[in-house]
């Protein structure tokens, strides 16, 4: 009997896609509890100072008003929980929301307003008139250096400072050298579904549907803020409509939902504002990045110094670790690595796809580009020339990494090797035409996770995690990975995810939910797969009566007897013969000791053609290509569109993304007419694909994660493709038209 | 949004008197830019009079050779319509630069022609915007202003016109025909909108319930050899940073007409006359056509963050009058 095919490793449609595209998906704002009342944010127009009034008065008496709640109305919240993470504070904001009437941005909730419907509460916001004593706020980190402080790790996970041989002394004797600061401006998620939540309260238990990307997390704060045992909130979170890095433990929004649900009572909806989103939700922080590389004449790294000044907010401490990359990612004696951070009046920052990495990459990659011109060679080779064998940082190998190999094919399928090197060389008629490459690298990381898995009476099964949809494919894949351990046909597996009552799943974020919960997942099986041996090998009517464990397979819903492939018992008929309607397992998954024997990083290339009009200086991106090594493949279809949607993304940080802070710390394009994302018009052929081979070390399906490889690197390559076209270096994002003029 | 009163109008007349008997009240055409307004708390009516029922939605040619276009007609209708395709490529062109799809299908020629300025500080409701609120200031003279205008400025408002139709529109001397409580009008485009100057709010020349029922294009055969030319910094779906609507006519190798109006840099749809007059009885050619632009940026008056779109006008002029010169 030929094996059926795996399912894992097939290009399968979404679970969700039809339910997606018809409407059925139902996102956190669109349940509707009887009785809910809608609540609108008013926000601070100051960027630092107090409210000194806030006259409620005209708003109260708004139409169909039930309250308005400010810092002096607002039922009691204490302190978000600080121990969110196994190590370190968590990068937020810990005040909840209305603590107090400091104002330490633009844009921060001064208020809320509460009425029956959401015409009336935003009519009625409109009206509520806040009196400030402004103070002068912090609003460059030229201005904040003098305050800087250095910092130790990321989220403790991730050391901030590392220092290896003697870059001075490597910088002082080098042949070839390279000084120049990067910058990066402050990016906003701007997920397509806004941060949104229903709050709901039945006498002390607290039911939350909340955009949430960490659903067990966001239990708990709700739970420590509000003085509830965890089991007393709810989290509920089927889908979410893209997250980026937002929508993680908490943001002021579910909060203050619960608080105005428990202020009305009556069930709560509170959907920020487009314009709500570029100050309450979490942004990218700007970065300004001092690279220094030194290497010998034929382009051998002697020297990597990478310097990084980011900045936070006055009210959460998070650093965009830039330089995590540079420790590893080429081959280097000598290397120092540093992060320096400063508080600005800004809304508080978080992580965004490929925090460090994204704005880092540009800074590194952009820097061994003009090395490489310095050193009068090719870029590739230089790449090629300083590949990491090992992981230096650690001083340990890689678990596995196919990085040449995604340079080799990544220079085949692009066709590098008729670059003329000479910029402006290279013509198509009237424009410049510009070639650039750079390498895309991702840690794979992997936090301890559980699931649990039902087989039932009739041959199909359950999985279930507290893991989350978030345009990742997590329902597609984390069926496969079940289906594969079980051996049943994909489309008998249904996967339940976002329910803060289902087992423990970390965050979804980190490129890590095919890794750490399908390897939960994998092992739940497994233990539900004995159960069914169990019963089939001790039942005398099973046709597999006495045969041992390893003498069977489980293929196509049935137990197979591997020596004779007659021999078989469906799971429905084992199951209905022990007159059980089914059999379930929980398991939980966590890394090993293979954590301390290798280190784990997801490798790639990408390539980036632009055509510029001399006269006229738009970039056009005309061609990417990337190949990448993110182990296992395990869906080839939704593992492309998370390439796609991480290079289109790096496209618009390259070229068009910048959220602008004006000279009073005023957000002044606060919407998606003003902060450029791509569009279609801006895409080009972009092809995407994978070495795919498996890293066994690293998780029992081999799988890595995806969600952020694509992203990393695409801003430098397409510098680098701006410098090959036009002989000029741009190294502050975006790259705009006047900076080409 | 502030909550308003909603009703259809029966008649041009009868939604002229609705309007003009109430202060709070307004026209609403597709309402792209007036809803987007209203949900900002930027503008605040208490009646809208819902005109797009009115029989104004033809494109039909008049006795003089051109086109009355009608107020209602969609700007993706009349992007497509195979009279303007051809006889005034430049507006076909504008049109479609503009916006997305979607919203062309619902934006309207008159709505179009009343299209407010995307300034930050106007569109936030706070800050100090003289246009917004009379008196209160200009944030953007010294905020943020790298979208905003470099030509028609004062010290009172920089905001940039944003509407891409106009631009080609003042470039073939359309007449906007109104019905106001006063009767019936016809407002040359030139004269149609203002200048800032010390009242910012004041953007055009129309009265309180003055109805735009058509736009008429005199005949034009030089419009045939005109060109829209947008720069921006997205492909699509964006705001000018600088454009450009050209047209030539040229005779025994000499211009004989020239039409030059620019949009992304001034404070309304821009005429270059000066510059038009001199292409007259000159060559096609890079000399003239870089005099042109020198002189059409005569005057200008950038601030920290627009200076480049001095240049950038310039060479946008430069290549729609190339691209003009080419055409067969």
């Amino acid at each position: 009997m030929p094996e059926p095919r795996s399912p894992l490793g097939q290009p399968l449609d979404r679970a969700d896609g039809v339910a997606k595209v018809t409407g059925r998906a139902k996102y956190a704002a669109e349940f509707a509890p009887p009785d809910l009342a809608h609540a609108v944010v008013v926000t601070s127009t100051i960027t630092r100072g107090r409210v000194t009034a806030c006259d409620t008065a005209a708003a109260e008496k708004s139409p169909g008003v039930l309250a308005v709640i400010t810092p002096r109305t607002v039922p009691a919240m204490k302190a978000v929980p600080a121990d969110l993470l196994p190590k370190g504070r968590p990068p937020i904001e810990l005040r909840p929301p209305l603590a107090d009437e400091k104002v330490s941005h633009f844009g921060q909730a001064v208020a809320v307003v509460v009425a029956d419907t959401f015409e009336r509460a935003t009519a009625a916001a409109a009206r509520v008139r806040v009196t400030y004593q402004a103070d002068e706020p912090a609003l460059t980190l030229e201005e904040a250096e003098p305050t800087a402080f250095e910092a130790e790790t990321f989220v403790g996970r991730e050391d901030l400072k590392h220092r290896r041989g003697d870059v001075a002394r490597a910088l002082a004797g080098a042949a070839v050298k390279l000084e120049a600061v990067y910058r990066t401006p402050v990016e906003h998620h701007n997920p397509i579904e806004p941060a949104a939540t229903i709050a709901e309260w039945d006498g002390d238990s607290l039911t939350l549907h909340d955009s949430s990307r960490w659903v067990h997390a966001t239990r708990r704060v709700a739970a420590g803020v509000f003085g509830l045992s965890p089991e007393k909130v709810r989290v509920i979170c089927p889908f979410i409509g893209g997250a980026f890095g937002s929508k993680g433990f908490t943001w002021q929004q579910n909060l203050l939902a619960a608080a105005a649900a428990r202020h009305v009572k009556r069930p709560v909806k509170l959907v920020l504002t487009r314009q709500q989103m570029f100050t309450l939700a979490g942004r990218r922080p700007e970065t300004k990045q001092a690279v220094a590389l030194a290497a010998t004449k034929d382009g051998g790294l002697t020297a990597v110094r990478h310097a990084t000044m980011s900045e936070t907010s006055p009210l959460a401490d998070f650093v965009e670790p830039c330089g995590t990359l540079s420790k590893h990612l080429y081959s280097c004696p000598n290397v120092e690595v540093t992060h320096r951070v400063v508080r600005l009046n800004r809304s508080s920052p978080v992580f965004m796809r490929g925090p460090g990495e994204t704005p880092g990459s540009f800074a590194l990659e952009s820097a061994l580009d003009e090395l490489a011109v310095a050193a009068g060679i090719d870029p590739l080779v230089l790449r090629l020339k300083n590949h990491a064998d090992r992981d230096e940082e650690k001083d340990r190998p890689w678990s596995s990494k196919h990085l040449k190999e995604c340079y080799r094919r990544g220079d085949e399928r692009f066709g590098w090797a008729k670059r003329d090197p000479k910029p402006r060389s290279m013509r198509d008629g009237n424009l410049l035409v510009g070639w650039g490459m750079a390498t895309a690298a991702y840690p794979g990381i992997r936090m301890e996770a559980r699931a649990k898995v039902r087989v039932t009476a009739d041959g199909r099964a359950v999985a279930a995690s507290a893991a989350h949809e978030i345009g990742n494919g997590a329902y597609t894949v984390l069926a496969q990975i079940a289906a594969a351990a079980l051996g049943l046909p994909v489309d008998r597996v249904r996967f339940e995810l976002g329910d803060s009552d289902l087992p423990f799943a970390p965050a979804t974020g980190a490129s890590q939910t095919t890794a750490a919960v399908g390897s939960a997942v994998t092992a739940a099986a497994v233990e539900a797969m004995a159960k069914l041996v169990k019963l089939a090998t001790t039942d005398k009517a099973s046709p597999l009566f006495g045969i041992a464990v390893d003498q069977l397979a489980a293929r196509e819903g049935k137990l197979v007897s591997r020596a004779d492939g007659a021999k078989a018992d469906a799971f429905s008929d084992i199951l209905r013969r022990a007159k059980l309607k089914g059999v379930e397992a929980d398991a939980t998954a966590a890394p090993g000791e293979e954590k301390e024997k290798f280190s784990f990083l997801s490798t790639g290339a990408q390539f980036v053609e632009v055509k510029i009009d001399p006269d006229l200086p738009r970039v056009r991106v005309t061609r990417v290509v990337g190949v990448y090594d993110p182990g296992a493949v395990l869906n080839p279809k939704t593992a492309r569109s998370q390439m796609l949607g991480g290079i289109l993304m790096g496209l618009g940080a390259a070229l068009l993304e910048e959220t602008v802070y004006d000279g009073r710390g005023l957000v002044v394009n606060p919407d998606l007419a003003d902060y450029r994302l791509p569009v279609h018009a801006d895409t080009s052929d972009i092809d995407v694909s994978f070495v795919n081979e498996p890293d066994r070390h690293f998780n029992p399906v081999g799988a890595r994660g995806l969600g952020e490889l694509g992203i990393s690197g695409i801003g430098a390559a397409v510098a680098n493709a701006v410098f090959h076209a036009t002989g000029k270096r741009i190294r502050d994002l975006p790259i705009t038209p006047e900076k080409l003029l | 949004m502030t909550p308003f009163d909603y009703t259809r109008a029966e008649g041009s007349a009868a939604a002229v008197k609705q309007v003009s008997g109430s202060a709070k009240a307004t026209f609403l055409g597709g309402g792209t830019c007036l809803i987007d307004l209203m949900k900002l708390h930027v503008e605040n009516h208490d009646l809208l009079v819902d005109i797009t029922p009115l029989p104004l939605d033809r494109i039909e040619a008049t006795a003089g050779g051109g086109v009355r276009i009608g107020a209602n007609v969609r700007n993706s209708e009349l992007a497509h319509d195979a009279t303007i395709y051809k006889n005034y490529p430049a507006l076909s062109e504008a049109l479609l630069s503009g916006a997305s799809p979607q919203l062309r299908n619902m934006a309207t020629v008159g709505g179009n022609l009343m299209q407010r300025t995307r300034c930050p500080y106007f569109r936030n409701g706070f800050s100090p915007c003289n246009k917004r609120e009379p008196k209160s200031g200009c944030a953007a003279k010294d905020g943020y202003n790298r979208s905003h205008a470099v030509l028609g400025v004062s010290e009172h408002c920089i905001a940039t016109h944003p509407s891409d139709m106009c631009v080609a529109l003042i470039a073939f001397d359309a007449v906007v025909k109104t019905h106001g409580p006063k009767g019936e009008r016809a407002i040359p485009i030139t004269d149609f909108h203002l200048v800032p100057g010390d009242t910012p709010d004041r953007e055009t020349v129309l009265e309180h319930g003055e109805l735009i029922t058509a736009v008429e294009l005199p005949a034009a055969p030089w419009a045939m050899r005109s060109h829209y030319l947008k720069v921006r910094d997205r492909a699509s779906y964006e705001f000018a940073l600088a454009s450009a609507a050209v047209a030539l006519e040229v005779v025994d190798g000499v211009i004989k007409t020239a039409r030059v109006a620019l949009g992304g840099v001034a404070t309304k749809p821009w005429r270059a006359a000066d510059a038009e007059k001199s292409l007259v009885g000159q060559k096609p050619g890079a000399p003239a056509f870089a005099a042109t632009a020198e002189m059409a940026t005569k005057g200008v008056a950038p601030r920290q963050f627009n200076g480049f779109k001095v240049a950038l006008v310039r060479r946008v002029i430069v290549r729609a009058l190339e691209t003009v010169a080419a055409m067969k």
